[in-house]
């Protein structure tokens, strides 16, 4: 099982550390990272493998919002079958 | 697989362009509650609804949790109500406590099918159930209640319409202190479908399986904003664009209806594909068609903007589900619209154009707020100008409409919440008790007879 966490924010020094080893410790691991950068905002976009979370993924999906008001940034955890639905026929 | 791009766009709608996933309605056949008494029969159903309802809202956040959509809405439909009490209609009322007590015990904000289906004539029963619609939305938070008075094969049944102008007047009345709320938790359709998720409206039909998850999508406001990105794009352009957002908005409907009937243990029913829009700034349905060039909701063009929009969302929407049902179509509620609330306030939007725009759209005359004096001879001639429409052309048409107590026009009544506001329009002042007066039916159009 897969999700999409995005990262979106301003300040981009140091967070690939902290959400990679925020979700490393729930049993998330990510398989793949890109960015994309809109104006002075940029957007970090992982793939992460949760098959092996500790909780359930509406929990880490909360957990990942919270992080983000903390770090002052905007974090979603989505399961990838919603863009899946949406953008594929 | 998807890109980058796409999975901003899915962020942007939720966050800034009010995408939701409007209503999860899981559809119960009371059938099996029938006992001996009423009190017997109350007592079932209270136990069916919380059995097999328990986890509605747990699922729903679970989901919209997982996936990162809201879901507005969890909610309960029911066999018609008249159906499961037709041996003592009179106690019908003890039903509806019971699916009131049960829809408060889940949480789920409202609960449909005190309902009767009375097309083509009212059974006795039928008539008594009915007298008792506005007393239970008076004593009653979550229950919604729906009446059918006519179809395309069946026509119209007269008596049923006089008898629910005086219904409608009396659930306004009973609920004054609260700007006449009872009549708004009221539906009269003419072609009432079975599998409707959204309320007042919903009941769960005879012909469905026992337990059944139907899903309403909304997002008016991704709509617009698609529409904003193109503004000089010319209406085939516009129709395609629209057509590609209600495929997207629906396809997310889709996935959640058909991981919550797994999570229920219940059949996948519908996608509802209706554009719903809520009081909300960017969730309006009126400012999609400001957006597409009518100066103001109601004015001159109008009703074809509104064709067009209706019939895109459609064949976006049937692409992108295996299943498509409900209502399916732009919703027009003044009330539950900012845009159609600033066009009321200003005079600019009227019944008679609200009437014309529900001849090509979903569903009807909704949430309008009429002056509190207004005869239930009117208020029944406007619900027959609504079955007419819905018969003849084929389509569901319903009334929704608050004569608000101790209000004309000029005053405004407020709901609150998703039933939001509304300023009160006039009605025309021509007295039809005659046509009301006369009962009977209006027969079946003759392209009904297609055997």
């Amino acid at each position: 099982m897969k999700a999409v966490v995005t990262v979106t924010g301003k300040d981009r020094q140091g967070i690939i550390a902290k959400v990679s080893s925020f979700l490393w410790e729930r049993g998330a691991n990510i398989e793949d990272i890109s960015q994309t950068v809109l104006g002075e905002y940029f957007a970090m976009i992982m793939i992460a493998n949760v098959s092996q979370i500790k909780m359930e993924l509406a929990a880490l999906a909360k957990e990942c919002a919270e992080l983000g008001k903390q770090i002052g940034m905007s974090i979603y955890l989505q399961h990838e079958d919603i863009f899946n639905a949406m953008h594929n026929i | 697989m998807f890109t980058n791009s796409d999975v901003l766009e899915t962020i942007r709608m939720v966050e800034k362009e009010h995408l939701d996933i409007r209503t999860i309605t899981m559809g119960l056949s009371l059938l099996t509650c029938i006992r001996d008494s009423a009190e017997e029969t109350a007592r079932k159903v209270y136990d069916l609804v919380c059995s097999k309802a328990e986890n509605i809202v747990k699922t729903a956040e679970s989901l919209s949790g997982e996936y990162g959509i809201p879901i507005v809405n969890k909610r309960v439909s029911v066999t018609p109500v008249s159906l499961i009490t037709a041996a003592f209609p009179e106690k019908a009322p003890l039903v509806a406590k019971a699916l009131d007590d049960a829809a408060e015990t889940l949480g789920i904000d409202f609960l449909g099918g005190y309902s009767a289906l009375v097309h083509k004539a009212t059974a006795g029963y039928e008539k008594t159930f009915i007298e008792t619609i506005p007393e239970v939305l008076a004593s009653t938070k979550r229950l919604c209640a729906s009446v059918n008075v006519g179809s395309s094969k069946t026509g119209i049944n007269m008596e049923a319409v006089r008898l629910l102008g005086e219904i409608f007047k009396r659930a306004a009345y009973l609920t004054k202190d609260a700007d006449g709320i009872g009549a708004a938790k009221l539906v009269a359709f003419c072609n009432a479908v079975e599998d409707n998720p959204f309320m007042a409206g919903a009941f769960h039909g005879v012909g469905e399986a026992d337990v059944v998850v139907n899903v309403g999508v909304s997002g008016p406001g991704v709509v617009k904003k698609a529409l904003e990105k193109i503004p000089d794009a010319d209406l085939t352009e516009a129709a395609e664009m629209i057509k590609r957002t209600a495929f997207k908005i629906t396809r997310a409907g889709q996935l959640v209806a058909r991981e919550a009937a797994k999570r229920l243990n219940a059949q996948f029913g519908i996608v509802d594909l209706s554009l719903a829009p809520t009081p909300a700034v960017g969730d309006s349905v009126a400012q999609i068609l400001e957006e597409l060039g009518v100066g103001r909701v109601g004015g001159h063009g109008t009703t074809a903007a509104l064709a067009m929009l209706n019939d895109a969302v459609k064949k976006g929407g049937v692409m992108a589900s295996s299943r498509v049902g409900g209502l399916s179509g732009a919703f027009i509620p003044v009330s539950e619209d900012i845009g159609m609330i600033e066009a009321a306030q200003k005079g600019e939007i009227t019944l008679d154009k609200l009437e014309a725009m529900t001849c090509v759209c979903s569903v009807g005359l909704d949430m309008i707020a009429i002056p509190g004096d207004t005869p239930a001879t009117t208020i029944a001639a406007m619900i027959a100008d609504e079955a007419a429409i819905g018969m003849i052309n084929n389509k569901t048409t319903a009334v929704r409409i608050i004569p608000a107590p101790n209000k004309t026009v000029g005053d405004e009544v407020n709901f609150g919440g998703l039933l939001g506001r509304a300023p009160i329009l006039p009605v025309h002042g021509a007295d039809c008790s005659r046509l009301i007066g006369r009962g009977g039916n209006i027969p079946a159009p003759i392209h009904s007879f297609k055997n």
